[in-house]
């Protein structure tokens, strides 16, 4: 028996001659997905399995569905004979284009079997002569395999006695789970690691350094060079690794100390002559093997942590290849030099979209900063920056100041690269698009991108503070209620239909939606978003901005005084936040639009009194008309309706906001907790602004209570209000948006403003009654799955732009805009 | 909606014959749109009132006409509009003509007529209704509605209860309404098509010739589709989102688009460059020019506008290669150009977004030149038609100083490694400077 030991992600080569039992094997080993057999392809280009002159073709397709599927991370097996070097260079070439390991397995069944197999086969046409060339063929090859670039080579003489076995890739450590210490680019600073270490809670023992929680320690590389004491920060390390408390990527400055202590030629530069030296005078144990154990990138926590010396792009996470390695130590390099003579390095971060972190060092940095689920912990510690380390899963900074500059920078250490405009790419969000959420995958058509573009672009903010924009939402299913179209009744029904058990009724108040992003103070704001002067945004539904710069900030430093004063920054721990309000009054930002409406009244009031003049003479003159004075003296009381309907909303009162959501703020999304959570926050918000804050009227009841919500609604209305919103009470996430997360319950009266003066008579109300709603709620669905995976992303420091752009997107679906 | 006709011709009653409807009786037509009555208010022998009263019906409206009229509240019902004036023709039509089979003379003569229309939509306002009617021998009153009376602050809305007077003859009084009564109101509820032509040289017969409102009327009768009268290639820079609105009135032997396309191709010409990208190409009038002349291989325009870019499709023909892009992302596919133009497209972002504009075109994109006009806002002053303080196009978000454009072309060139060259477009005036500002950069390094 023999063992074939495979990595788990390989492309796999049979190389066999015919009949030497590769199908055989093939199938008896691995899934039928997984199998490329040439014969298939042949099969699917020429309809004949045995069409030679079919080969090309069919080795093109072949190659493409193998490059897909190595893409996808999915094991490869290829069928053919591959017993010429061109062949299985092609297969090479194919596993090096999606970093996977290329491995061999030669079936070197005797040539008298597989002449005897052939013969039995009836579609097999070909001569003895063949197999004698395929086995000359295969002979030359077997020597040349290793050369030729596969990792592993396999020679079978019994293929039917055989058991294959995967292994993991060593930089496939995703069983483990933490929590882990990431330590940044230490370069010899051993004092200074020391005391970091210590501020983390380790603590140092007999038995070497140990953290009494059972932490990990895991190291970013360039432990060495420039700084005082390369060997006792190696030893240190070496320790850790071997009692297995700590991981260790290899750095840079690693590899290039081993490549000397082997002996081969390098430049003795950038601080590896202080490291030779130190070495010298204090020499280290196993230091070579160590070096050349290192990996240049792990997979941790399940795939959602990766750690690699200069950071790694997504495509390049847990797979085994000379540019992943290189990638991993040395970064994407541009090629070009900067006015330092170092090599500019391509942000890589900027276009990173994987949902894995990255944690990384290599360039140093002033503070650590998040883009886009990646961090750079290289805080320049050698130069006399710091020594930062990150605690996972908490996502906390900690770090110690050095003792000194020990080492003089080339360059100025560099801002984060996200401060060069943070532009998305226009791939990412034109084009026909399949968005997959946590919540479900949402499509959003290549002429709805297109509008949104033009929307996004042309006026909405900076997409670095656009972190989320308010999904539709969809009114209750319309009323039987006698005289109504939307009732408290259909609403609540329609709550108790999707499984809720208890709803909050919130007043809907008539203004504008309005997003609200505060930062605790400029600094924050440039750090966390953009740092273009301003401490938050002000936006509407659409993303634009509802003042100018001086407005906005006049406001956001009273919602930053109430926020302070409420205590609420400590007690969520949080350096901003994003709120989620109506921006009142309506008039303030819809004055257009409210004296749109009123023109409508005024062309009523002028022309229908004289046609009821003109029809009372005509009366009196004994005409028959009294059906007609009947229809325009009701159309001049719903005139009136309709005008007395948007006046409670026009005021010259200064704007005041009516919180009802918290988002998101440090590191989380709030969209889990409860609407009483929300409304407490907002509630105490009010109570230390009560100028600036409105408070939202309420009532939390059981689907069942139609009676008193009904009453509610009714009281709310006949004041001059708009309407309420009933929401599951468990919060936004509630039916893990599969649930509508709130439906709207108008007014009778506001509704006139929408349906027209006269909506209420009989007729019109049958028909609008029959309104179609399916669209509405599916859309709304559609934007709220990609509103919580929004909150989500910005919360991980995810990018998320893509998402938000699909919510202005999916509100390029044309739907009735009175619904 | 409602209009009443009076006449104090004796006996008042033969308006009744004019019109061929008894002054005792309630006449009702079932019309596409709605239902349509004329009744007799008054009818004696010193005065007779016809009353057309339009009961539009809205769901009708909305299935009507190909646009959705009615998705949102809107004052159709309630206002005259071309609705009327199809149902004046339509209900009047044998008076309109001038025919009257009882009483022929007395539709050939001039007759003592008082019409009122209570809420019109004057676009253009009382002003206007004066302009168009008393040089048809109308004496015109009118009175504005105001927007709400609960807020008096609101002012007037556009509504005015318009009454004409004068001595004119039956038939051209109701062609008068007709015509002008969509004119006036400027939105016209059916889609107007080349047909359009023929009615209003057929209702304008005799009068609209001579009118000194001719072209204005004309055009907003016929929904401002200058296309209908002249050429289609013209209609597009009216149409066009970038569109200059102020700076068409000024009186120059060349207009200033012309002579700011004229400038932006003689610098790009300097530069030798082969290959160019129009960002915010608009509706194509520049790409025109560039693919005209022959001199590059390559011409791309590119704008976020879907609107525009389809009118420039129809304009170029294939000849130029058109991609929506916005400049606030990075978009692979605008670099590897020689130079690149931002005609009149800087001052339609919002200044907050330029850095990303800059990133996008200057960092990524990086050709070897790029071309910028913007308004100069000093010169403003002499647009006679632009109150002080305001700026050339609605869109505008900012409009510069030399001083300011100077600056921010000086702080990009450095940023981005260019040099960058100054000058004016159009006529240079000493003090102001040129309307248009013109910037040349050029990348560091270029020959």
């Amino acid at each position: 028996m023999s063992i074939v030991d495979l990595p788990e992600l390989s492309l796999v080569v049979l190389v066999g001659i015919s009949g030497s039992g590769k199908s055989t094997f093939a199938r008896k080993h691995f899934r039928p997905t997984q199998v490329l057999s040439s014969d298939a392809f042949r099969a699917m280009v020429a309809d004949d399995e045995n069409e030679q002159s079919a080969s090309g073709d069919a080795f093109e397709v072949l190659h493409h569905v193998a490059g897909k599927r190595l893409r996808a991370g999915r094991l490869t097996v290829v069928d053919a004979t591959n017993v010429q070097a061109h062949a299985r260079a092609d297969l090479v070439r194919v596993a090096r284009e999606h970093d996977v390991l290329p491995v061999a397995i030669v079936l070197n069944t005797p040539e008298a079997v597989c002449w005897e197999r052939t013969q039995a086969r009836p579609d097999r046409e070909f001569g003895r002569e063949v197999l004698r060339r395929q086995g000359r063929d295969l002979r030359r090859s077997i020597g040349q395999l290793q050369r030729e670039g596969f990792r592993r080579v396999h020679v079978l003489t019994d293929p039917s006695d055989v058991e294959v076995r995967f292994d993991k890739l060593f930089n496939d450590r995703r069983e483990l789970s933490g929590p882990f210490d990431i330590i940044g680019d230490v370069h010899g600073c051993r004092a200074e690691l020391e005391l970091l270490l210590g501020k983390l809670g380790w603590e140092s023992t007999v038995d070497g350094w140990a953290h009494p929680a059972g932490r990990t320690a895991v190291f970013v590389g360039d432990l060495v060079d420039r700084g005082p004491d390369s060997p006792g920060v190696l030893r240190l390390v070496m320790d850790m690794v071997a009692r297995g408390r700590a991981l260790c990527v290899s750095g840079n400055h690693e590899a290039k100390l081993l490549k000397h202590l082997q002996g081969r030629k390098v430049r003795v530069s950038h601080g590896l002559g202080e490291t030779l030296a130190q070495l010298e005078t204090s020499p280290v144990e196993g230091l070579v093997s160590f070096l050349d154990g290192l990996i240049s990138h792990y997979v941790l926590d399940g795939g959602r942590l990766v750690v690699a010396h200069a950071g790694l792009k997504e495509e390049y996470h847990g797979r085994a290849s000379g540019r992943v390695r290189a990638f991993a130590m040395y970064g994407d390099t541009t090629g070009e030099t900067d006015e330092y003579g170092l090599p500019v390095r391509y942000p890589w971060a900027n276009d990173y979209r994987g949902r894995a972190m990255v944690v990384y060092g290599h360039t140093p940095v002033l503070i650590p900063e998040w883009v886009n689920n990646t961090i750079c912990l290289d805080t320049g510690a050698v130069f006399g920056g710091r020594l930062t380390a990150m605690r996972y899963p908490e996502k906390e900074l900690v770090f110690v100041e050095a003792e000194r500059q020990y080492y003089e920078p080339v360059r100025p250490l560099q801002a984060p690269s996200i401060a060069s405009g943070g532009l998305s790419k226009l791939s990412e969000v034109t084009g026909r698009r399949h968005i997959t959420t946590d919540y479900g995958t949402v499509t959003v058509p290549a002429e709805h991108a297109a509008a949104a573009l033009e929307v996004m672009s042309r006026y909405a903010v900076d997409p670095r503070w656009l972190l989320w924009l308010p999904p539709t939402m969809a009114p209750a299913p319309s009323s039987s209620v006698d005289g109504y179209l939307e009732h408290p009744i259909e609403a609540l029904a329609d709550m108790r239909k999707a499984g809720v058990e208890r709803v909050v009724c919130e007043e809907k108040h008539m203004g504008s939606r309005a997003v609200v992003v505060v930062c605790r103070s400029q600094e924050i704001a440039a750090q966390r978003f953009a740092d273009d002067g301003s401490t938050g945004v002000i936006y509407t539904r659409t993303g634009r901005s509802f003042f100018d710069s001086a407005k906005t900030e006049a406001l956001l430093a009273r919602v930053r005084a109430a926020i302070d004063a409420a205590g609420v920054w400590d007690e969520l721990d949080t350096d901003w936040l994003m709120l989620d309000c109506e921006l009142l009054p309506w008039s303030a930002k819809a004055h257009t639009l409210i004296q749109g409406f009123a023109a409508v009244g005024a062309a009523g009031r002028a022309a229908l009194p004289v046609a009821l003049s003109v029809l009372d003479q005509a009366a009196a003159r004994g005409l028959e008309v009294g059906e007609l004075r009947g229809r325009v003296e009701s159309a001049l009381d719903g005139v009136h309706a309709y005008s007395a309907a948007y006046r409670p909303y026009v005021s010259e009162a200064e704007v005041t906001l009516a919180p009802f959501a918290v988002l998101a703020g440090k590191g989380v999304s709030y969209a889990a907790r409860d609407h009483g959570w929300h409304l407490a926050i907002a509630d105490r918000l009010v109570e230390a602004d009560p100028s600036l804050f409105t408070p939202t009227r309420r009532l939390v009841v059981t689907p069942d209570a139609e009676a008193s919500v009904t009453d509610w609604w009714l009281e709310l209305t006949a004041a001059g209000g708009e309407g309420m919103v009933v929401k599951p009470y468990d919060g936004l996430a509630f039916g893990g948006g599969r649930v509508q997360p709130g439906v709207k319950c108008r007014g009778r009266e506001y509704l006139r403003i929408i349906y027209g003066p006269s909506y209420t008579e009989p007729d019109q109300l049958a028909q609008l009654r029959q309104r179609r709603l399916g669209r509405k709620r599916s859309l709304a669905l559609r934007e709220h799955a990609l509103g919580l995976a929004a909150l989500d992303a910005v919360a991980a420091g995810r990018a998320f732009h893509e998402l938000v752009f699909g919510i202005l997107a999916c509100e390029s679906e044309p739907v009735d805009p009175r619904l | 909606m409602l209009l009443t006709l009076t006449t104090t011709h004796r006996p008042a009653t033969d308006l009744g014959y004019l019109l061929v409807k008894h002054p005792d009786r309630v006449h009702r037509f079932d019309l596409p749109y709605g239902t349509a009555t004329v009744v007799f208010p008054e009818a004696t022998e010193r005065r007779c009132t016809a009353a057309l009263l339009l009961e539009a019906d809205p769901r009708r409206l909305e299935n009507n006409a190909g646009e959705q009229l009615n998705r949102y509240v809107n004052d159709r019902p309630f206002a005259a509009s071309s609705l009327l004036s199809a149902a004046l023709n339509r209900v009047f039509r044998t008076a309109a003509r001038g025919e009257s089979r009882d009483r022929p003379e007395l539709a050939a003569a001039p007759i003592p007529l008082e019409v009122r229309v209570p809420a019109l939509r004057c676009k253009g306002g009382i002003d206007l209704a004066q302009r168009l009617f008393a040089p048809l021998g109308w004496e015109v009153r009118g009175v504005a509605v105001p927007l709400d009376p609960a807020f008096p602050a609101w002012g007037d809305s556009r509504y005015v209860d318009l009454t004409l007077s004068g001595t004119v003859r039956l038939a051209d009084a109701l062609n008068h309404l007709y015509v002008l009564i969509p004119v006036l109101d400027d939105a016209k509820h059916y889609w107007v098509a080349p047909d359009e032509i023929d009615k209003l040289l057929d209702k304008g017969e005799g009068w609209l010739g001579a009118h000194p409102e001719r072209s204005l009327i004309t055009k907003r009768f016929l929904a401002h589709q200058g296309a209908l009268a002249k050429q289609a290639e013209s209609r597009f820079d009216e149409l066009a989102p970038d569109a200059v609105v102020v700076e068409d009135l000024d009186n120059e032997s060349k207009p200033l688009n012309v002579l700011r396309r004229e400038a932006v191709l003689e610098a790009l010409a300097s530069t030798g460059a082969k290959s160019v990208l129009d960002l915010g190409c608009g509706a194509g009038a520049l790409l025109s020019d560039l693919v005209r002349g022959r001199r590059y291989t390559r011409v791309v325009g590119a704008d976020v506008s879907v609107r525009a870019l389809e009118l420039a499709s129809r304009r170029l023909r294939g000849r130029a290669e058109l991609i929506q892009t916005a400049l606030t992302y990075v978009d692979d596919r605008l670099a590897g150009f020689d130079a690149a133009v931002l005609m009149e497209v800087i001052e339609h972002v919002d200044e907050p977004r330029l850095p990303a504009l800059c990133e996008a075109v200057f960092g990524h994109a990086a050709p070897a030149f790029v071309v910028v006009t913007t308004p100069n806002a000093e010169y403003n002053v002499r647009y006679e038609s632009l109150a002080a303080g305001t700026m050339r196009h609605r869109d505008h978000r900012f409009e510069w100083t030399r001083a300011e454009f100077a600056a921010w072309a000086n702080e990009v060139a450095s940023a981005y490694g260019y040099t960058v060259d100054l000058r004016g477009v159009g006529d240079n005036d000493p003090q102001l400077g040129a309307p248009t500002q013109l910037a040349l950069f050029k990348r560091s390094g270029v020959n």
